[in-house]
């Protein structure tokens, strides 16, 4: 470890960083007055506006370049590390086939009463979210998309007859936190159901989640806002192809 | 019909002569072959019906509301009359719904739906003098709602030449998405001011699965807005006073997609909205909505948007998403002349055809502009008087704003050097936060900048008659020629069935509204079909 930096522009130690940022003001030396001060409470000092742009009548547009006077200690950085490799479509269809030696069957709903099937859509199908192609995509995985307002008797009995190695269930929209108890119901009857070892891996996402709730919701794994298809097909991919993992 | 305003896309930024000197012979052999593969689709289409065209017909005879919880009257009442008659549909629903108007059951049809709702009215299939009673007050009442669009159409031509219209081609297509009609409706207004041609509200997720069209001013939604009867009317109020300010014509678009495709049809000619995305393929290829049901629901709300004088823009860019640009570039052609012989065999004129493409080619692949230049001209030269929609880069948007600025600025020179017809403005921070203010504001300055210094420059380019482009735009059209051959010969379904566009398999069994769908019977009577089918000026030339 290098111990704290700081940016580095063109010279190790000069900290130099570039911002751009929208201020609903009319443009004039006041308004880019006030840019500079707002960069000087960013920590940037000296800072120098090198471009104003009037948007409009009521907003003002600058590019700002300085000196930041914050270090960082990348040794002190706490980050939450993905215990599961990230693979590209390609990779995770080559060891789907390496492992399973079949095709990977996914069957996905929105349970309860909740009909917003945004979240589940984005995982499963082919248009996707953020540019990442949906499971659906995926040649070596086999997508059941039940839709919305699926019960969870229904949700059991499709993962019983497609033979599904994994369950992906989508809450969105909640009140008085029925996204948690449709989940316990969904993970209860899935153990009832399922031997243990039989039982598919249960994974559910939604904006409302707290992912380090998923042993206490008796689910494998919950995805929160933001999550990708690749970074759940990835999961699959991992604890599928090696229960143990 | 065809004032000059009708036909806004009269002057062209390509010159007329062929550049790439495609063989006639060649293109009319395309076209012949995506007639062939397009022909038993179109038969498919005229002796089915669905549930959403039956319940357009009854939205343009005017009837329109939802009950308190929601539920459009026209879902209502079609679903009182299928409960008492369960065949009802492969008749027409028009038929009983009109006997019940004509016996008294009801003053209007909202009466008679709120009465069917509440289960005291019964339906039944009249026969004899009754039925021809009942299809002639359904004629009229429907003739009239189609009377009302062509009003609408007249209203724009009428606003055209008082405001006029865009300054130049290609026209500018900006976006708007905050989900909340009432916040659009400034941010559009703003983009109209800052340059903006076409206002696109993007709708939200999922409601192309939705077997209803929501009702009312909506303020939530999912990466975009309801497309409702009222948000289209909140909107094209607002860029008409904007439109009135500007001393310029801003034009609306919206979505006639998914299972709701008739009915939005008929909902934006009632609204005079301008522009609607509305593409033969999309809902199969990316909702998985069954096959049959879109190409019947895609070719009523063709002949709705043929009478409405509203441009269609087709989806071709989507294929480029999830399949390779390159490799699938022919994939892309042979789906422009498929939609094309589609919207024209329903009454659809050329420069009502916006027809899709897209600048997706992995910026890294050496010569890949000269490959999006030999595309995009292409299209340009197979459909000369479409305006064609040209989509900017999304796929290979990574999140380097800086490099993005530069991909689009390649972008917006491609359209200018192959005259595109319509401009869809590319963001620097495409596939990273919805546009800014800014940076809506750069991406304006990276087009102006560019139609500016090389808008026409169009006039003084003219590939090597065998150099690579146009070498690779016949090689393109020489493919999609042998695609083509295999569908006409296999059938589109099959070969929709096959992954042969967008890479997805989709099964003509399969998909969502299958149940929506059923094979019209002798007695089939839908007024409004009969009345597109006649065309404005009396009956059709037999096809």
């Amino acid at each position: 470890m290098t111990g704290p930096i700081r940016p580095y522009g063109d010279t190790t130690g000069d900290g130099m960083v570039q911002v751009s940022f929208t201020l609903p003001i009319r443009h004039s030396a006041r308004a880019e007055g006030a840019a500079t001060r707002l960069a000087g409470s960013m920590g940037i000092d000296p800072a120098l506006v090198v471009h104003a742009r009037p948007l409009g009548p009521g907003h003002t547009f600058f590019v700002v370049y300085g000196r930041c006077n914050h270090l960082v200690d990348p040794a002190d950085v706490e980050v939450v590390e993905r215990d599961f490799p990230l693979l590209t479509p390609k990779e995770a269809n080559s060891a789907i086939k390496a492992t399973l030696q079949r095709r990977l069957v996914v069957v996905g709903a929105c349970i309860g009463t909740d009909a917003h099937t945004v979240g589940i859509d984005a995982i499963l199908n082919i248009k996707g979210f953020a540019g990442e192609k949906g499971l659906e995509y995926y040649r070596e995985i086999d997508v059941h998309n039940l839709g919305a307002q699926v019960s969870v008797p229904a949700l059991v009995d499709a993962a019983v007859t497609h033979h599904a190695d994994a369950v992906l269930v989508s809450q969105v929209v909640t009140q008085r936190d029925a996204h948690l108890l449709n989940t316990r119901e969904m993970s209860a009857a899935f153990r009832e159901a399922f031997a243990v070892d039989q039982r598919p891996l249960l994974v559910v996402g939604g904006p409302r989640f707290d992912p380090t709730m998923a042993g206490a919701l008796g689910v494998d794994r919950i995805f929160g806002r933001g999550t990708t298809p690749g970074e759940v097909a990835s999961f699959l991919v991992h604890r599928v192809g090696d229960p143990a993992a | 019909m065809s004032t000059p305003m009708s036909t806004p896309m009269s002057t062209p930024m390509s010159t007329p002569m062929s550049k790439l000197q495609l063989d006639p012979a060649t293109v009319a052999q395309a076209r012949d072959l995506a007639a062939r593969a397009g022909r038993p689709i179109v038969d498919l289409a005229r002796s089915h019906t669905t549930v959403s065209v039956e319940r357009a017909a009854l939205r343009l005879a005017g009837l329109s509301g939802a009950d308190p919880d929601g539920t459009p009257w026209v879902n209502r009442l079609a679903d009182a009359v299928r409960a008492d008659l369960p065949e009802a549909l492969a008749g027409g629903l028009a038929v009983p719904v009109w006997d019940a108007l004509v016996r008294g059951e009801a003053e209007d049809l909202t009466t008679l739906a709120q009465k069917a709702a509440a289960g005291s009215v019964r339906f039944r299939h009249p026969t004899g003098g009754d039925r021809a009673r009942a299809i002639t007050a359904a004629r009229d009442q429907i003739e009239r709602g189609l009377h009302a669009i062509e009003r609408q159409r007249t209203e724009r031509e009428r606003l055209l030449q008082v405001h006029g219209g865009p300054p130049r081609t290609p026209w500018i297509y900006l976006i708007v998405a905050t989900g909340d009609i009432y916040e659009d409706i400034p941010q559009a207004q703003q983009a109209a001011r800052e340059g903006a041609d076409v206002i696109a509200v993007i709708r939200s997720t999922g409601q192309s699965l939705l077997d209803f069209v929501p009702e009312g001013a909506t303020r939530e939604g999912f990466a975009g807005t309801y497309a409702t009867a009222e948000n289209f009317r909140l909107m094209r109020a607002a860029l008409d006073e904007t439109s009135a300010e500007l001393g310029r014509y801003v034009r609306l678009t919206n979505y006639a997609s998914g299972l709701c495709m008739p009915e939005i049809a008929v909902l934006a000619g009632q609204q005079r909205l301008d522009m609607m995305l509305n593409d033969s393929m999309y809902g199969i290829l990316f909702r998985d909505i069954n096959p049959v049901r879109t190409f019947v629901d895609q070719r009523f709300s063709r002949q709705v948007h043929a009478r409405a004088g509203i441009i269609i823009n087709t989806g071709e860019d989507n294929y480029l998403t999830t399949a390779d640009a390159v490799d699938a570039a022919h994939t892309v052609t042979t789906s422009q002349l498929l939609n094309e012989y589609f919207a024209k065999e329903a009454g659809l004129e050329d420069w009502q055809l916006g027809l899709g493409h897209a600048f997706e080619i992995d910026p890294d692949l050496p010569d890949s502009f000269r490959l999006e230049l030999a595309h995009a001209l292409l299209a340009r030269e197979l459909f000369p008087d479409a305006p064609l929609k040209w989509m900017p880069p999304t796929r290979h948007m990574t999140g380097d704003v800086f490099r993005g600025h530069l991909l689009d600025g390649f972008f917006n020179l491609a359209g200018a050097l192959t005259g595109q017809g319509i401009l869809l403005v590319g963001m620097m921070t495409e596939a990273v936060v919805t546009p800014w203010l800014s940076d809506r504001d750069l991406a304006l300055q990276n087009v102006r900048y560019v139609l500016d210094a090389a808008g026409a420059l169009g006039e003084d380019f003219h590939p090597a008659p065998e150099g690579f482009i146009a070498e690779r735009a016949r090689t393109v059209l020489a493919e999609s020629i042998d695609l083509l051959h295999r569908i006409a010969g296999d059938g589109l379904l099959d070969a929709i069935a096959d992954g042969t566009f967008g890479l997805m398999r989709r099964p003509a069994d399969g998909g969502r509204g299958l149940d929506g769908v059923t094979p019209r019977g002798d007695d089939y009577v839908n007024p409004a079909i009969d009345a597109l089918e006649r065309g404005p000026d009396g009956p059709m030339e037999a096809s």
